[in-house]
């Protein structure tokens, strides 16, 4: 392995201008992502710093507003929030997801399970402000989910989904959960597919049941897919965004309040750049403190 | 075997019941945009007189014409520059390999799991700055930088697989860099482009925050960012809402199931690499 590559990186050498070349390859991006990313997440933790209405003169305030985050409830709230959303953005759909792919494996062949992968993408196609409009109808006091509950004898139950304070925070994350179950099936299906099918039969002959299967064979071998499910749906619940601008708008109070929106509102509404932008940091570090041990130890155990 | 069919009847059920919680929604909104305009219908409830014309009031309400058009103009302008620039840095990270070209693409993966409201406040006042506040521009360019640690990873995936000895014999033959590039390696890259050209267009077409955000008039919108606007207008019509937000799905979905083996294959792969 070594011979060639050293003798690559001669022929390389003698090539003159090439690393001037290679950067001149990439400066178009690098402009892109430094003007437009960059620039602002380095800004955004310079404002952070700053108490400022976003017109007239800022000051420093140095910590501040990190100190805020820490004290303030209702802004700690809705951190509280995006991690109570996780359960049903992560967790719903990845055991579902599970539980589903490891069923319908030994059909994953069939002109049902092809005309399944079609449908259970569509959530993921559409936008998630459409979702959280259909949802927000599906969910309303005269809307389809208390039709059902009344038609099988639980009418003590319906109430507006969204517009309880008990209940809006996990209604919403049914909708993340109906928007992202599909994506992880069909991930982890893919994933089992790659599972040498001589394992499954040498399982079965060892007697195995599919209890006994699904956890000495299946879900071992899933563990980048795995991985790769938690990851997307951790960010999709710590930044969720769209979905509960449109089904709730943090409310009602503010009991399904999240980061992003509270960004949102602090920023856009309520004039207070620096407040809003320690929340920003917040929320970037956040989502890195999750996915990183995630990626790490998802990816080492299949390299 | 017994215990093979049997475990296959239990999961074409699941599978069957999985399939109707996905579509189920869907149905229940297409029942109540039939409704007759500003009637509360109580949930999946066939109209007496469906009220087809609803779409028609829809599509004037939301001045559909007008942004098919707006979205179009913004996935134009996002989708050929991404992919050109992704594929020009993903080919020097990839394939030319410079000097300190590891460090440069770290810095673009760092960007990958960021998300958009970590910098829309700075980036808002940037716009502004820029003059660029309530027009396209405004989506367009923010998006661009926002795709790239995607793109780049995307197309460095594919060029690290191809082999050296194809530039090699190319560089023989007296090729400089970019017919190289240009004419040997992006009709190769084909493949690779053409899925990420897919996500890219979903992804603009679905963005929301920017466009509420950096654009008021929602005619120079994305389709999602102007579906916000419209339940803002029409929220209390329930048929007429439905029968909008309907419309508003319909480009991507038709998309969706014209490419969708390559569309499912793209959203796969690119979940695993992301």
């Amino acid at each position: 392995m070594s011979a060639p590559s050293t003798g690559r990186r001669a022929r390389r050498a003698r090539r003159p201008g090439a690393a001037w070349l290679g950067w001149l390859f990439a400066a178009p991006a690098i402009v892109m992502y430094a003007t437009f990313v960059l620039r602002p997440l380095l800004l955004t933790v310079q404002y952070s710093l700053y108490d400022w209405n976003g017109i007239g003169a800022s000051t420093w305030v140095g910590l501040d507003n990190y100190r805020r985050l820490l004290t303030d409830s209702e802004l700690f709230a809705s951190i509280l929030h995006a991690f109570e959303l996780i359960v049903f953005f992560s967790g719903v759909p990845v055991l579902l997801g599970l539980f589903v792919a490891a069923t319908i494996r030994t059909i994953a062949q069939s002109r049902l399970a092809v005309v399944a992968r079609t449908v259970l993408f569509l959530p993921q196609v559409i936008p998630l402000v459409a979702a959280g409009i259909m949802w927000s109808w599906l969910l309303s006091s005269t809307g389809l989910a208390n039709e059902l509950l009344s038609a099988v004898g639980l009418g003590d139950l319906t109430r507006a989904w969204l517009g309880d304070f008990g209940t809006a925070l996990p209604a919403v994350g049914v909708i993340g959960a109906w928007v992202l179950v599909g994506l992880c099936t069909l991930l982890l299906l893919a994933g089992m597919s790659k599972i040498d099918p001589a394992l499954f039969e040498a399982a079965r002959l060892d007697g195995a049941g599919p209890i006994r299967e699904f956890f000495s064979i299946t879900l071992p071998s899933l563990r980048q897919e795995i991985g790769v499910c938690v990851t997307v749906t951790v960010i999709a619940a710590l930044a969720s965004f769209d979905i509960v601008y449109i089904a709730t708008q943090g409310g009602p109070g503010n009991s399904t309040m999240v980061p992003g929106l509270e960004i949102y509102y602090l920023a856009f509404s309520e004039r207070e750049i620096g407040m809003a932008s320690a929340l920003a940091v917040a929320l970037v570090v956040l989502v890195l403190a999750c996915v990183l041990p995630v990626q790490r130890l998802t990816r080492d155990g299949s390299r | 075997m017994i215990v093979r069919s049997r475990e296959s009847l239990v999961g074409r059920a699941l599978l069957v019941l999985l399939m109707a919680i996905t579509v189920l929604p869907f149905v229940s909104l297409f029942v109540t945009a039939l409704h007759p305009a500003g009637t509360y219908p109580s949930g999946l409830s066939w109209p007496e007189d469906p009220q087809w014309g609803n779409f028609a009031d829809a599509f004037g309400a939301a001045n559909m014409g007008g942004l098919l058009l707006s979205s179009a103009l913004i996935v134009l302008g996002v989708v050929p520059v991404s992919l050109l620039f992704g594929t020009m840095a993903g080919f020097a990270f990839g394939h030319l390999r410079m000097p300190g070209h590891r460090a440069g693409f770290l810095i673009f993966v760092l960007g990958l799991t960021l998300p958009f409201e970590g910098i829309i406040t700075p980036l808002y006042y940037q716009i502004r700055d820029m003059g660029l506040l309530n027009t396209r521009w405004a989506i367009i360019l923010p998006l661009i930088g926002l795709f790239m640690p995607f793109s780049v990873l995307w197309m460095r995936a594919h060029f690290v697989t191809m082999p050296d000895d194809l530039s090699e014999a190319a560089r023989v033959d007296g090729a400089g860099t970019w017919p190289l590039f240009w004419r040997i390696h992006v009709p190769l890259a084909m493949p690779a482009l053409s899925s990420l050209a897919i996500l890219l267009f979903l992804w603009t077409w679905n963005q929301f925050l920017l466009a509420i955000v950096l654009v008021d008039d929602p005619a120079k919108r994305t389709m999602a960012g102007a579906l916000g606007a419209f339940q803002g207008q029409w929220g209390t019509d329930i048929p007429l809402l439905c029968a909008g937000a309907l419309l508003i799905l319909v480009p991507t979905l038709t998309v969706f199931l014209i490419f969708q083996r390559r569309f499912v294959a793209a959203l796969l792969q690119g979940s695993i690499k992301g």
